[in-house]
This record gives structure tokens, C-alpha cells and sequence, in this order.
């Protein structure tokens, strides 16, 4: 800082933002302030913000509903006209009858079912595998370093390409798609405990450990509670993925399950059956993210429960 | 009832460039059974490794620390400390946080959680028992995390610039509420921190130290009586205290130090 000593009568003003303010006389900082004067601009006025009104769920359940009578009705009408071509497309009404004729008649609901089972047994495993491959690079250090690439490369390649062999082995049954679902479930839930496991603040377990906490206690009292928050989330992306795993094992040979029935929809040009079943499916899978996604909340609200 | 000391105690770190950073050269302490000792220093003085080197989370150089004649050079768990950062578990009630030491031990749940609140109310959070951490204020917040280093039940207590990180005003309550626990409770504290005022304000004794290469350069008594009041900081003897010590730091590191 300079020490130079000012006194008033060194001070000068200067026109700033509209207002008179006084200037130091030294010729470089009135230089200076004169220039941030002309640079800068000065406050707009008049600028006001109103925040927008949060919308009802009247009226958002109306303007839903309005978006999907548009697409739905756009179709039919497309479809009716020939502006798209029905024969690959079908249309809505269409696919209503084929519907109701496959749940009344067919055997949708059994296939849901199977689908449903398949895909809660691959998640339940590859859950369970994998939180405890992700929690086990905890306990070593070294073998976490030796595992890890591997796991990293079944991560990297597509396990979809994997079901032909997958089914050669286990068979056209059960077993076959839950290891698909299984597959795609386990490595990113293993991924993704570890990627928590590795976020546990250091200061934490040091400070577990300097109460006389045994590696067991570190592990149970601090490490997985830390970690459950990472695995909880990583159940909304897995539910996804088990889905898809059943469905592709379905695809490549089964007896049962709705990736059957739209294999062979499609093998028989039965495209209004396709899209039946491919309703069935964004069904499903919207339930069990609904439920994965409560059971998320429900943690989470537990977890910083008021009380 | 314990007496820490240290003896000569020299903490090298190996540089990238083949020789070696000294972190701390030939330090002794000897600090009495329930004194309350403070070390003071700019950053970069050894503090920080002084007090690693005598939780066992580090082991030296070179030299021993005793506590009560005993050599506990590199052993954990024979001190409580506690860190700037309160390190509360975020997912356990404050009743929960504090009787973790307890929990560890193998105390059962009911034995500890009657004793955890009793601590709790007679030191100032009675009734926040079952909040959660991130619902208490960041004084609140230290108080437990001292409470929880309390109920650990050691000896020698460190504390590493534990009001480090609160504003002036709860720091100035937090000082007179360590003063309070440590009259009743007789422990041996190790306070560590890099303002001259708490330091002489809170200690019997205050170490200075200095950095390249940390050591200590002074010991100061400070025959202030107690029970002390905050008042105790305009008195002739406090300000003469503090302008030694704050000598002692300016001319060694030539600076400034932070207050």
C-alpha cells in the first residue's frame, strides 16, 4: 500500500452510475476510475422479475391428458388417412382390439408375469452381487487394484451380445434370462458401490478408528452407511437395465414372457401385437420405477427424518 | 490422571527432490497431569505433525512420547483427539454420535445411552438428543463432537484448533464452555491453535513454535488465576503475555500471524 497522505482538498468528482462521486486527484487512479466510468455500464432500470406461477395438478393432469389424446387421436387419424402406413404402423384402435383379445383370450397376463419374475430375480442377484463385489474393494486395497480393470472391461462390453451363449448354456427356461438380467445388473451396481466406498471421507473412518473401532466396526458403523445412499440410487438405473436383460434372453429363445410374444409378433407380421406388447412393457417398467423410486424417498426421508 | 510428554521428537518427510523436509526437529514437551498446555504457531510450524505424532496416527523420526513414564511412541487409542471438523456421523442422532466411543467399546445400549445423556444435558444439549447433526448449529456441533471425544474416556485430550472454524461470538462462549468441562473433568489437554488470545486466555502453559524446520522456539507460563473471566484479556499481565508471544511470532516468521 501506498503511503502517500491525501487530504479533501486533493478530491474531485466524477460522474459515475448517474451519481456524483468523489475522485481521487492522482492523475493514474482518476485515469483509472474515469475509464471504469465509460466501461462499465450503468444499471438498467425498470428490470423487475416475476416468477412464474407454479402450475396446479388440475391443470397439469388436464394439459397431460391433452398431450396424449393429441398423439394418440394424430395417429388414428395418420393411420386412417394413409398418411403413415398401417400395415407397419397399425393404429390405436386397432391395437385396443388386439389387446383386449390377448389378455381375454391370449396369454399376456402369464407372460407379464413371467417377464415380471424374471426381471425381479436378475435385479434381486446382480443388487445383492453386486453391492457386495463394490463393498469387498474396501477390505484390500490391493486386491481392489487388481479387480478393478476387469470389471471395468465387463462394464465396457455389450452383455446383450452375450445372451446366445447365455441361453445355449442355461437353456430356453427361467434361468437364462435372469442371468441376462442378472449381467447387466451386477457390474454397474458394483461400479457404482465402489465409486461410494471410495467417497467415504477418510476423516471419518480415522476418527471411528481412533475410538479403538475393530476394521469390522469401521465397515459397519461408518463405510456401509455412507455408502448406502450411492446404492439406493443406483437401484432407479438397475430396475431399468434387469428389464432389458429379461426382455433380450426372451428374444433369443424362450417358451414364455412379452419379449416372446413380440418376437413372434413380429415373426407372423402381427405388428398391432407388437405394440400391445411394448405397451405392456413401458407398463411395467413404470411400476417398478415408481416402486424402486418410493422406496428411494422413503429412504432418503428416513435418512433426514425431522424428528 | 496422566502426564504427556515428548522427547526429541524429529518428523522428516522424504521430497521429490532426494532430500528430505523437516517437519518437525527435536521437540520436548512436558506437560503436567490436568494442565491445559496450548501450542501456538503460524501454518507450516509442526503443529498439525505434533499432534499426529501423539495420537499414533503418524510415528517420528526420531524421539518417543510418554505418557506417565510410558513409551506410546506410534500407538493409537491412547489419547482422545479431536479436529477442527467435528466429524459427526450424518446419519446418527447426536445421542447416537456421542456414545460411539461407548458403542465401540462393547457398552451396551443400556448403559451408555443413560450416561450419553446425562453428559449431554449437563454441558449444554439437553434435548437435542435425537436431532440430527445437520440440524444443530456449528457451536452445537463441536460441543458433541467434544462430548463424544469425552465419553471415549481418555486421560490426555488433544484438540486441534477445534474452534477453528466457528465465528467469534460462539467461539468466545465455546472457550469459557471447554473451560467449564476441563475444571470439572481434570483432564490433561493439548490445545493446538494459531490465535495468540485463545491460547494464553484458555492455557497454564503456551508453547511458540516456529516453521523451517517446526520446532519450538518458547514456553511460556501463564500465572493468570483462575477461575479465569473473559475480562482477564484487558489485564496488564495478559497484554504483556501477548505481546511477548506475538513477538516471539512476528520475528521468527517474519509474516505476520493471524489472531
Amino acid at each position: 500500500m501506498s503511503t502517500t497522505t491525501r487530504s479533501l482538498d486533493t478530491t474531485a468528482t466524477t460522474h459515475m452510475g448517474g451519481r456524483e462521486v468523489p475522485v481521487d486527484t492522482r492523475p493514474d487512479v482518476r485515469a483509472s476510475v474515469l475509464l471504469l466510468a465509460q466501461l462499465a455500464p450503468p444499471p438498467r432500470k425498470g428490470v423487475t422479475r416475476t416468477p412464474e406461477r407454479p402450475a396446479g395438478t388440475l391443470w397439469l393432469m388436464v394439459a397431460r391428458l391433452l398431450v396424449l389424446i393429441l398423439i394418440i387421436g394424430g395417429w388414428e387419424v395418420a393411420a386412417r388417412t394413409g398418411l403413415v402406413d398401417a400395415f407397419f404402423f397399425s393404429m390405436p384402435s386397432e391395437i385396443w382390439a388386439t389387446g383386449v383379445i390377448a389378455v381375454t383370450q391370449g396369454t399376456v397376463i402369464a407372460d407379464t408375469l413371467y417377464t415380471f419374475s424374471a426381471t425381479l430375480s436378475g435385479f434381486a442377484i446382480g443388487t445383492v452381487g453386486g453391492v457386495a463385489i463394490g463393498l469387498s474393494f474396501w477390505w484390500s486395497r490391493r486386491y481392489a487394484l487388481v479387480a478393478e480393470p476387469f470389471v471395468v472391461a465387463f462394464e465396457a462390453m455389450p452383455k446383450l451380445a452375450l445372451a446366445p451363449i447365455v441361453v445355449l448354456v442355461l437353456g430356453i427356461g427361467m434361468s437364462s434370462k435372469v442371468a441376462m438380467a442378472t449381467a447387466l445388473v451386477v457390474v454397474v451396481q458394483a461400479l457404482n458401490t465402489y465409486a461410494g466406498v471410495k467417497a467415504v471421507d477418510a476423516d471419518l473412518t480415522r476418527m471411528i478408528s481412533s475410538l479403538g473401532a475393530t476394521r469390522l466396526q469401521v465397515f459397519t458403523k461408518v463405510v456401509f452407511p455412507a455408502t448406502l445412499p450411492w446404492i439406493i440410487s443406483g437401484l432407479r438405473v438397475t430396475i431399468g437395465l434387469a428389464l432389458a436383460g429379461a426382455i433380450v434372453g426372451e428374444y433369443i429363445g424362450s417358451t414364455k414372457g412379452i419379449g416372446r410374444m413380440i418376437q413372434y409378433a413380429g415373426s407372423t407380421y402381427e405388428i398391432s401385437l407388437i405394440w400391445v406388447g411394448i405397451g405392456v412393457l413401458a407398463a411395467l417398467s413404470m411400476v417398478l420405477y415408481g416402486v424402486v423410486g418410493a422406496l428411494e424417498r422413503r429412504f432418503l426421508a428416513s435418512l433426514h427424518a425431522a424428528p | 490422571m496422566s502426564r504427556l510428554q515428548a522427547e526429541n521428537l524429529t518428523r522428516e518427510f522424504p521430497s521429490p527432490g532426494g532430500s528430505s523436509v523437516v517437519a518437525l526437529a527435536g521437540t520436548t514437551i512436558d506437560i503436567p497431569t490436568g494442565s491445559f498446555t496450548s501450542i501456538i504457531g503460524p501454518s507450516g510450524c509442526g503443529k498439525s505433525t505434533l499432534f499426529n505424532l501423539i495420537a499414533g496416527l503418524d510415528r517420528p523420526t526420531a524421539g518417543r512420547i510418554l505418557l506417565d513414564g510410558e513409551d506410546c511412541t506410534g500407538q493409537q487409542g491412547r489419547v482422545g483427539y479431536m479436529l477442527q471438523k467435528d466429524l459427526l456421523l450424518p446419519w446418527r442422532t447426536i445421542l447416537a454420535n456421542v456414545a460411539l466411543g461407548l458403542e465401540v467399546a462393547g457398552v451396551s445400549r443400556k448403559d451408555r445411552e443413560p450416561l450419553a445423556r446425562r453428559f449431554l444435558s449437563l454441558y449444554g444439549l439437553g434435548g437435542f438428543e435425537d436431532r440430527f447433526p445437520a440440524q444443530l448449529s456449528g457451536g452445537m456441533r463441536q460441543r458433541a463432537a467434544l462430548l463424544r471425544t469425552i465419553l471415549f474416556n481418555r486421560d490426555v485430550i488433544l484438540l486441534d484448533e477445534p474452534f477453528g472454524a466457528l465465528d467469534a461470538l460462539t467461539r468466545a462462549q465455546m472457550q469459557e464452555w471447554l473451560l467449564d468441562l476441563w475444571d470439572d473433568l481434570g483432564k490433561t489437554v493439548l490445545f493446538v491453535t494459531h490465535d495468540v488470545d485463545e491460547a494464553l486466555y484458555l492455557s497454564d502453559t503456551v508453547y511458540v513454535m516456529s516453521p523451517r524446520p517446526g520446532r519450538i522456539i518458547a514456553r511460556l507460563d501463564v500465572p493468570l488465576a483462575r477461575p479465569r473471566k473473559p475480562s482477564v484479556v484487558t489485564s496488564a499481565g495478559f497484554v504483556e503475555l501477548k505481546s511477548v508471544a506475538l513477538n516471539l511470532l512476528g520475528e521468527r516468521s517474519g509474516e505476520g500471524v493471524a489472531a
